[in-house]
């Protein structure tokens, strides 16, 4: 039972990411009516926000020290960080240690402009195109972000840390009366899964009670309808494609502490979130999430030694056999709608 | 209207000038070359083979600086580097045999296929008499296999499974860098007296040839030094997060996690099991430990603060202060403005001994290169005394236990040497069981 609960628990947090890539992903989607590789990068975008967060909050400057040596003998290059250097030696490491969190800020103003210059420089000129063309333009528009981002940061994955407080696990088994030891779960998952679940429901919020949303639910149940209305729809699912590049870009700020950022990141979800998208059922934005979610669990089930020992191999592949499964017996996913991508 | 008339005496007589014809350029062809590419101006073309994209990149462009460093010094320009410390003293700093060394590059994207691409493109577009680099030993094997076809010599870069110089060796390739097996070896008594010889072990590793020749290793060393083996779970290379594998890995009675990953993976499953708060639990009396049997420095600094405590080996590491480590450390760190990694350093090393043996052997062809690389003992290159055993091709020389520093001043003071263990300690026989099942076959020059 414990192994059960373990993994349960390790699911919820990969599953938090998987749902929030693809709540945007189905946001873009039921929206714009694009299907968008380059959400994945996206998601990466996100993560180096954090590292470019940690970059300025470790501004230095660089002082010369003679007692020590660098590796060719000369006197060390010793660099103190500007913020340590102003408000002293605590308060300026609390705040590097808190570069995590404080690119929360930083992040959403930047992927907001991130997702309006895509959509309005690129993506809005493929509205009208197969969707073979959107994917391989934003599938090319990825591999260029990609490499930028490689470009500037290197290849190697970039150690982004969690708050001191974060570091550590839960020791969870006790909470419901197992051993020590027993199921353990670290601090800054339990973070993530929560910070996920507060996105996810802000977004429901914001389409559900707002204007705004409900004009974009309406846009997305019939466009032309709500033009004929005299509303700027466009401009509108516009803003939406921002949002969904914020909430991909949250993912991956928050996604920093758990994997090391690297340039690569984002084609590592990309296809397993787009396979989220398809099972939730295309547009549907409760399908993304519960999909997210469900195949989160089960891939953390299907690396159990007893699963794996039975069926070797399993773990690679049953977020696909899952999907498989899904379609042949609901053909438009848990919860998709009825007309989409059907035509 | 002409009318032609086919008989056997008419074809015969027609087949016989076609098939002359046909064979004329080979004819002319072999009696130019003696062998792949032998070179016939004022240069020699090396082809260094590195990931320049892909996860890789970081390390690849090390081997490059590296690689570059070693053309420089072996057209007497620069400092020289560790040629004044190599106890050959055959190179003389006018090239190899007096031609002017230039040199191509590929990109092995850490893809066999890509690898062994762009090492084709190299031998036959660019004329490379040899191919040197890698950081991968599935591109080892597989750049190997094709330099043995073409009757190229193959000096490997990073390849650490014990597959490259066992049941794959070539005898047109050389292997520098250390095995699974030698890690395994300097590393087992280290760990005994460090954690005691009391231990139980899981072992996560990933599922392709250097993992399990790496797994196979460590489980054989520790095993003999006392410790159990508790299980050993393979995680595909793919994962990127270790979580699922790592979180049974406390209720399995383990107070040791080995984790038998390198690049992306080492870094992933280290950071994965220091969030767990693996290393602050204690299991069975004792303090949980973790240990990462292949380092690199490169990945060392991906993993931050996770790796202080953490015990691992490496090839070589710039803080070595014999004098061929401080010469090349010289060179690199003035030229670079960093120290450079033990992949650098291999790609380096490789670089000189295929020009030294070239020397030796007073030609270019691979077979006499063979000849002059077999055996051959020598020094001044960091490692102490080294030889290139005949039988596999694998050099053998001191191995590095590294432990992550637990204060590092800067970004390269990642890692501390824990301890230099003696060749002897790490050498092994021939037909040793891991290495069984290949055969080094004759050299190929391509003739």
């Amino acid at each position: 039972m414990d192994a059960i609960i373990l993994q349960i628990l390790n699911g919820l947090d990969k599953g938090s990411a998987y749902a929030l890539i693809a709540l945007g992903l189905t946001l873009i989607f039921g929206t714009l009516g694009v299907v968008n590789f380059a959400h994945g990068a996206l998601f990466m975008l996100g993560s180096f926000c954090a590292v470019t967060m940690q970059r300025i909050l470790t501004l230095s400057y660089t002082i010369e020290d003679p007692t020590q040596k660098d590796f060719l003998g000369n006197p060390l290059k010793v660099d103190t960080p500007y913020l340590v250097s102003w408000f002293g030696e605590s308060t300026g490491q609390a705040l590097i240690e808190w570069s995590v969190p404080l690119a929360i800020l930083f992040a959403i103003p930047v992927m907001l402009l991130v997702g309006y210059v895509m959509e309005r420089g690129l993506i809005k000129h493929f509205y009208k195109r197969p969707h073979a063309d959107q994917i391989l333009v934003t599938f090319g528009l990825a591999i260029v972000i990609q490499e930028i981002i490689k470009y500037f940061y290197g290849a190697n994955p970039i150690p982004t840390p969690a708050p001191d407080m974060f570091k550590g696990s839960l020791d969870f088994g006790v909470l419901i009366g197992y051993a020590q030891n027993t199921i353990i779960y670290p601090y800054w998952r339990l973070v993530y899964f929560l910070f996920s679940a507060v996105i996810i429901s802000a977004v429901f919020a914001f389409l559900r009670f707002t204007t705004f949303g409900m004009v974009v639910r309406a846009g997305m149940a019939d466009r032309e309808t709500v033009g004929l209305l005299g509303i700027n729809i466009d401009k509108r699912f516009t803003i939406m494609f921002g949002i969904a590049a914020a909430v991909a870009g949250l993912a991956g700020v928050m996604y920093a502490p758990i994997n090391s950022p690297n340039y690569h990141m984002g084609m590592d979800f990309l296809v397993l979130s787009f396979v989220v998208v398809v099972v939730g059922g295309m547009g549907s934005l409760p399908g993304a999430v519960l999909a997210g979610f469900l195949l989160g669990i089960l891939e953390s089930f299907a690396s159990m030694n007893e699963v794996k020992s039975l069926i070797p191999g399993i773990d690679q592949i049953i977020i696909y056999l899952v999907a498989i499964i899904i379609l042949l017996t609901r053909p438009r996913g848990l919860m998709g709608r009825r007309g989409v991508m059907e035509e | 209207m002409s009318k032609f008339n086919l008989n056997r005496r008419t074809l015969i007589k027609s087949g016989a000038a076609f098939g002359a014809g046909l064979a004329m350029p080979t004819i002319f062809t072999s009696s130019a070359f003696a062998y792949t590419n032998e070179p016939k101006g004022g240069t020699v073309t090396l082809g260094f083979n590195v990931p320049q994209t892909g996860p890789y990149a970081d390390e690849g462009m090390d081997e490059l600086r590296a690689q570059e460093l070693a053309v420089q010094h072996l057209n007497g320009e620069g400092d020289g580097g560790m040629m004044n410390t190599f106890s050959s003293k055959a190179l003389k700093g006018n090239g190899i045999l007096g031609k002017k060394v230039q040199f191509v590059t590929g990109d092995t994207q850490t893809k066999s296929d890509a690898a062994r691409a762009s090492a084709k493109s190299m031998i036959e577009k660019d004329g490379a008499v040899m191919i040197n680099g890698g950081s991968s030993s599935g591109v080892a094997v597989a750049v190997q296999g094709l330099c043995q076809e073409a009757g190229v010599i193959f000096m490997a870069g990073l390849t650490h499974s014990n597959d490259t110089t066992g049941k794959d060796k070539k005898a047109n390739g050389f292997r520098h860098f250390f095995n699974a097996y030698m890690s395994a070896a300097a590393l087992a008594p280290v760990l005994k007296a460090a954690y005691g010889d009391d231990r139980r072990a899981y072992h996560l590793t990933a599922d392709y040839t250097w993992g399990w020749t790496q797994q196979e290793s460590i489980a054989a060393a520790t095993e003999a030094v006392g410790w159990e083996t508790v299980n050993n779970v393979l995680t595909p290379l793919a994962s990127t997060d270790f979580s699922s594998y790592i979180a049974p890995v406390l209720n399995s009675g383990a107070d040791v996690l080995v984790l038998n990953h390198y690049g992306g993976n080492m870094v992933n499953s280290l950071t994965n099991a220091v969030q767990f708060g693996l290393r602050d639990k204690m299991v069975n009396g004792k303090q949980f430990e973790i240990v990462v049997p292949l380092y690199s420095e490169l990945m060392a600094a991906g993993a931050g603060e996770n790796v202080r405590g953490v015990i691992g080996s490496m090839n070589w590491n710039w803080q070595l202060q014999d004098e061929g480590s401080k010469a090349f450390v010289k060179s690199f760190g003035e030229k670079y403005g960093r120290p450079p990694s033990n992949s650098a350093h291999t790609c380096y090393v490789q670089t000189l001994l295929y020009a030294d043996a070239c020397e030796r052997a007073g030609t270019f062809n691979p077979c006499g290169v063979v000849e002059a690389l077999e055996g051959f003992e020598f020094d001044g290159m960091g490692n102490g005394p080294t030889l290139y055993r005949a039988d596999d091709h694998q050099c053998f020389k001191d191995v590095l236990v590294m432990k992550g520093k637990e204060n590092p001043t800067n970004e390269y003071d990642t890692l501390e040497i824990v301890e230099v263990t003696p060749r002897a300690q790490v050498e092994y026989a021939p037909d040793h069981p891991m290495f069984a099942g290949g055969d080094l076959g004759q050299c190929n020059s391509g003739a």
